[in-house]
């Protein structure tokens, strides 16, 4: 019977405390109310960009207080996150990380807040050129580059050895299909229906000197893409190829980076196209003891390979790029705030702790970064020598034409594909044609 | 005489008064309720009919143009995308129903019919399936049948057409298989449980009488059963097949789409959600809604399914009326 009779004491205890605690962090809160609180929308990442809100708070000694706020995993639902917040005018969105081929989505109907003249000077002095341009539209800087990424082609030295191939020198689509098929191993590509098809097939058009689209500015009713040309049609041969002949094994139409990096890792692993994550994945791999080291040593890279033997690779481009809303209530002070966090050192401790490569060139230089990651060097000029995706408002529509298109890979036929890719982004664009 | 026609006239007026008087109830206790389903779904309905009307992306506010039926006419002449869905919609539902219902029926005589101590676990164990969330069950078969991680491959590659290569997410029609069995799992206990209502509503004494007069068990079962539990047939059939069109889930998360399997609820949402483009797929919503009060209104009307009475409720009436 006195059970009973002592809870209640206790719980009127336990809320007076409560109660106590409620007025301190109350008179906590008033003594923070003149600081202005920025929310960060931020990709997920190793933890990194949370380091880098706290390291910024920090030094801003009380002008501001960014709080990171987490969005979806893949950019295209980022982007639909964004794109309707920034619709409805939500003010909450002080900075977004931005993938940037829908930085010109956000800037055209100027949902992005412009970015002060100085401040553009100041951080992207010493941007490398392919990450410069993914933040241009309209011939005006509209998001501030924070991170850049770039796909290098990485091969097993004992695969590459047997099929007799010289990596130290130029390497070709055609020399790494035949080495596969001759060593009887699979290629790590990216086959499934997503992004990474139309990063792809950019990548495969631009590094033949031509653009999937001739004119960027283009209103919607006039985009043109030029996909039925010698370029594009030696891009979709290359798509056939690997899907007739399964050069990239059974699982291809389910294959995105990570399934390629296993495929990699595994006893048929070749070579592959992959973003660096796949350095610190295998080497996290070997630590934890899910992976042998042999197989980390037989790991090597290279740039990304060539459509014609003599000219240079476009490889894709990546990365994020950091914009402030337009409805922001503290554009100023967001922008300072972007200042603080893509400022060269930070960018090369976010390359060392989460493995996403810097925008800046001087970033590359810490003496940190060759010793952590021996491809910086590569990665630097695959950078620099990269190709963005179309920079258009449009880029979403045609993407998703393009994956349509362009999966399954042994669904392409290299004589009508890309024709039947032109006609239908341009009806889809027209508003003749559903998605 | 006459005192004897005024009881009877007072008795029909008081009789009356109460019905009346149950109606008003009747609407004071479910008024609110029908407001605020008005206000949640007249409102967006209606949004969506205005919507539809316009080409409107979201992300070009500025550039917001009426166009009339413009929308509609892009939609149906988009043969290879539009129509395509639809008839894969319509496929996934056919099929999956129609499975549905004849295992459903076993499955509903199976617990009418079991031992009392077992009819309880038999009944959760059967019901089990249906408490699953969709997405959570439509991850569980798409593990299952991946190619690089389920299991189905290695487990039955004796049987002849699987091997351990097999994407069954690669082609149109073992995508559709998979998507279909993953339906039938999760839905069939809905229909085996309104089925076994049914089962209850049939009279002892039929079944007796048949058994009498020399019925076998499939003549009882065609005769006297199905004929009997006919509007719970229908009920389940109903509500299986408007939930079955709307089908989502299970696309959304085995295959996006890809091979060939998209339907109309994903057309829709690409459209809105993916491009933004509000008018298109406000336009595709709207197409969607009207099919849905098709199938309705002809079951409703058409085959007379009478929903009260599905539930069970007519066993109540029928003792009343005794």
């Amino acid at each position: 019977m006195t059970e009973p009779r002592r809870i209640p004491t206790k719980l009127a205890l336990r809320g007076a405390g409560a109660a106590s605690a409620a007025m301190l962090l109350l008179t906590g809160c008033g003594a923070d109310e003149g600081t202005p609180v920025l929310t960060w929308y931020i990709n997920p990442d190793d933890g990194g960009q949370r380091v880098i809100a706290e390291q910024c708070t920090e030094e801003a000694d009380g002008e501001y207080e960014i709080r990171t706020s987490l969005l979806p995993a893949d950019a295209p639902s980022q982007r639909e996150q964004l794109a309707r917040r920034l619709a409805a005018g939500d003010s909450s969105l002080d900075i977004m990380s931005l993938d940037p081929v829908f930085v010109p989505e956000f800037a055209e109907p100027d949902f992005l807040a412009p970015v002060p003249d100085d401040v553009a000077e100041r951080t992207t002095e010493d941007t490398l050129e392919g990450s410069l341009q993914s933040a241009t539209w309209d011939d005006e800087i509209v998001s501030v580059p924070f991170w850049a990424n770039t796909q290098l082609l990485w091969y097993r030295e004992s695969v590459a050895e047997e099929a007799g191939l010289d990596m130290d020198g130029e390497v070709t689509w055609d020399d790494i299909m035949q080495a596969a098929e001759s060593t009887d191993t699979y290629l790590g590509v990216h086959g499934v229906r997503g992004e990474s098809i139309s990063v792809w097939i950019n990548a495969l058009v631009e590094s033949q000197g031509e653009s999937i689209l001739e004119d960027p500015q283009a209103p919607a009713e006039d985009v043109e893409t030029t996909l039925d040309s010698e370029a594009g049609q030696q891009a979709a041969e290359v798509f056939s190829t690997i899907g007739e002949e399964g050069l990239g094994g059974p699982g291809i139409s389910s294959m995105d980076e990570e399934q390629a990096m296993r495929l990699f890792q595994g006893d048929n692993g070749s070579f592959m196209v992959n973003w660096p994550f796949i350095w610190a994945a295998t080497n996290a791999g070997v630590e934890e003891g899910t992976l042998d080291q042999e197989v980390l040593d037989d790991i090597a890279w290279t740039q990304y390979p060539q459509m014609e033997e003599g000219t240079a690779s476009a490889p894709p481009l990546g990365g994020i790029n950091l914009g402030v809303g337009a409805d922001s209530e503290h554009p100023e002070l967001a922008y300072d705030a972007v200042e603080c966090i893509v400022s060269p050192e930070r960018q090369t401790e976010y390359f060392l702790t989460n493995g996403n490569p810097p925008s800046s060139e001087a970033a590359f230089d810490d003496p940190s970064i060759a010793e952590e990651f021996p491809m910086a060097d590569d990665i630097r000029e695959s950078i620099d020598n990269g190709a963005p995706r179309p920079q258009t408002p449009f880029y979403n529509e045609i993407s998703e034409t393009l994956q349509d298109q362009f999966s399954p890979l042994s669904g392409v036929d290299p004589e009508t594909t890309p024709g039947t890719a032109d006609e239908h982004i341009g009806e889809v664009l027209r508003g003749e044609r559903l998605l | 005489m006459s005192t004897a026609t005024t009881d009877k006239r007072a008795k029909l007026v008081t009789q009356q008064d109460r019905r009346r008087q149950e109606v008003r109830l009747g609407w004071m206790l479910a008024g609110p309720a029908f407001v605020v389903m008005l206000l949640v779904t007249a409102y967006p309905i209606a949004q969506a009919v205005y919507d539809s009307l316009f080409s409107l992306r979201l992300t070009a506010p500025d550039e917001r143009d009426f166009v009339g039926l413009q929308n509609y006419l892009t939609v149906f002449s988009s043969t290879d995308v539009f129509w395509r869905a639809m008839l894969v919609t319509i496929l996934i539902t056919v099929l999956a129903v129609a499975v549905q219902l004849v295992i459903g029926f076993a499955l509903a005589l199976l617990m009418h019919r079991a031992i009392v101590q077992l009819r309880g676990s038999l009944r959760t164990a059967i019901l089990v399936p249906y408490g699953i969330i969709t997405v959570v069950s439509a991850f569980a078969w798409y593990y299952m049948f991946d190619i690089n991680s389920g299991f189905v491959n290695r487990w039955f590659s004796w049987v002849p057409g699987i091997s351990e290569e097999m994407d069954w997410f690669a082609e149109t029609w073992s995508a559709l298989a998979v998507i279909i069995a993953s339906e039938i799992w999760k839905n069939t206990p809905f229909i085996a449980l309104l089925l076994l209502a049914g089962l209850a509503q049939v009279s002892d004494d039929l079944l007796e009488a048949a058994k009498v007069d020399g019925a076998n068990w499939w003549q009882q079962l065609t005769r006297v059963v199905i004929p009997n539990m006919k509007a719970a047939i229908m009920v389940a059939v109903l509500f299986r097949t408007l939930d079955s069109f709307r089908i989502f889930d299970n696309v959304f998360i085995m295959t996006n789409g890809d091979a060939g399997t998209e339907v109309l609820s994903l057309l829709a949402y690409r459209q809105s959600i993916m491009r933004l483009e509000i008018g298109l797929g406000s336009a595709v919503s709207v197409i969607m809604f009207v099919c849905v009060v098709l199938i309705a209104v002809v079951a409703v009307k058409g085959f007379k399914v009478n929903l009260a009475e599905g539930t069970g409720s007519n066993a109540g009436q029928k003792k009343e009326t005794k």
